[in-house]
């Protein structure tokens, strides 16, 4: 036992080498499964702090952007809705329908250039914000809400590597998957596309609303490139995203409020099943 | 012995905000991170225990990851080069005196000296934390061409970096 001490003494610089990797590793490894990050709510007020100061700041040089994409949407809102009643709460933006609830919120920090991107956006559980909400854009599909602190939500960005939407065609209502190749922020992945299906360029590719996160019939993108598989069952396609990741500012997050019934219905029968 | 600590403190907070605050949002071509903050651990004084060299690498690694929400990526490749640090130094500069709070910095190793220096550590650094990030060898040449062009701007900021700061300490001199 004394020797082994002593052995471990002499050899600390190696051992505390091995210790640490190790304690890194375990982070690391446990922070991969989408459901363990759910878990592991990594949102702090500390460093949103930090971010939202720094944003307050650099949010002035977009401004001019930002608000062309605002008056835009703001135009297509009008076209959809006829003469509102100003009654409505000044925070809800949208309300289609009885099932989805809208509320706005702002980037506070984000990235495109790793393999597993986030956002952290400047709402939180006390604005009534829980993990697997969908984030939108004006343009498009956003991220999925992963944990939330009393401020701030952190957001798993659809530029993640185990980030999978499912998503419809829009001219055939073909059932697809949507997923990042990890390469480029503009352009994103058509998975499972059935090999007898013709696809072309400029074909808009659609949330199919199965996964009860985010509303059916929003657009994630439009096909680039496609080839059609010869020998596979499922050809695949490259889309280009519709919303920009680089510049996003204000985003929407969707709260489905028949999520918490569809899930213990779910759950019901599968223990009916067991 | 506290001008030490007070220098290191300094340069520690300085290099996390410019790394997260500036280099964390800078996005090269899709291609190119550079990760700066290493810059730290390379000029921590050359006689340093080694142990508390691995200890301050894990913590430098951690503050990134908290800033990132990467936890462990940067702490992983960090310690990483924190254990090749007194290898590297001993292999180039074997026959060179430091003295107790001697950096291994520009004016020490010279130009080249300190140049092969930051290549060598921030490749070994980048290899480490690409290839975690990715997690496969799946897009080798990928990842590969991902190092090689991050490694090429991180060491041009360090080296521009590191030259700005020692001529402002020559001028006051």
């Amino acid at each position: 036992m004394r020797n082994l001490i002593v052995f471990l003494w002499r050899h600390q610089f190696f051992v505390f080498f091995i210790i640490l990797e190790a304690i890194s590793l375990t982070f690391l490894f446990n922070s991969y499964s989408y459901h363990r990050s759910l878990a592991f709510n990594s949102v702090n007020d500390i460093t949103g702090t930090v971010y939202l100061s720094y944003s307050k700041v650099t949010d002035y040089f977009g401004l001019k952007k930002e608000n062309e994409k605002l008056t835009n949407e703001n135009v297509q809102l009008r076209n959809l809705i006829y003469p509102v009643n100003s009654e409505a709460d000044s925070q809800l933006i949208v309300r289609h329908d009885n099932q989805y609830f809208y509320r706005t919120a702002k980037v506070v920090s984000s990235s495109i250039n790793k393999q597993s991107n986030y956002l952290l956006l400047n709402k939180g559980s006390k604005h009534g914000i829980k993990p697997e909400m969908g984030v939108i854009s004006s343009t498009g599909i956003a991220g999925i809400v992963i944990g939330v602190s009393p401020d701030f939500s952190y957001v798993m960005s659809l530029l993640h590597q185990n980030c999978r939407i499912s998503a419809r065609i829009k001219k055939n209502n073909n059932l697809v998957n949507v997923l990042w190749g990890g390469n480029n922020y503009k352009e994103g992945l058509v998975v499972d596309i059935p090999s007898h299906i013709e696809l072309y360029k400029e074909d808009s590719i659609i949330t199919s609303g199965n996964s009860l996160i985010f509303p059916e019939g929003i657009l994630i993108g439009k096909v680039n490139e496609y080839t059609q598989s010869t020998n596979k069952d499922l050809s695949e396609a490259v889309i280009e995203f519709s919303t920009d990741f680089n510049s996003l500012q204000n985003v929407y997050i969707i709260e489905n409020l028949m999520k918490t019934e569809a899930d213990t219905l779910i759950s019901a029968f599968t223990k009916l099943n067991e | 012995m506290s001008n030490l600590y007070t220098r290191n403190i300094i340069r520690y907070i300085a290099i996390m905000l410019f790394q997260v605050l500036v280099l964390n949002n800078m996005n090269l071509g899709g291609y190119i991170n550079p990760y700066i903050y290493i810059l730290f651990i390379l000029l921590l004084p050359a006689s340093v225990n080694k142990s508390l060299l691995l200890i301050m690498a894990f913590i430098t690694g951690l503050t990134i990851d908290y800033f990132g929400n990467t936890l462990g990526l940067h702490a992983a490749a960090t310690v990483l080069l924190a254990f090749a640090r007194p290898g590297i130094l001993n292999l180039f500069f074997n026959n060179m005196e430091f003295s107790s709070e001697e950096e291994p910095n520009i004016t020490k190793l010279k130009l080249g000296g300190f140049l092969k220096y930051t290549l060598v550590l921030v490749f070994i650094h980048h290899s480490a934390l690409f290839f975690l990030e990715a997690f496969s060898f799946n897009d080798f040449l990928s990842t590969l061409y991902r190092i090689v062009l991050s490694t090429l701007v991180t060491t041009l900021m360090i080296m521009i970096i590191t030259l700005i700061f020692t001529s402002r300490k020559k001028k006051k001199a």
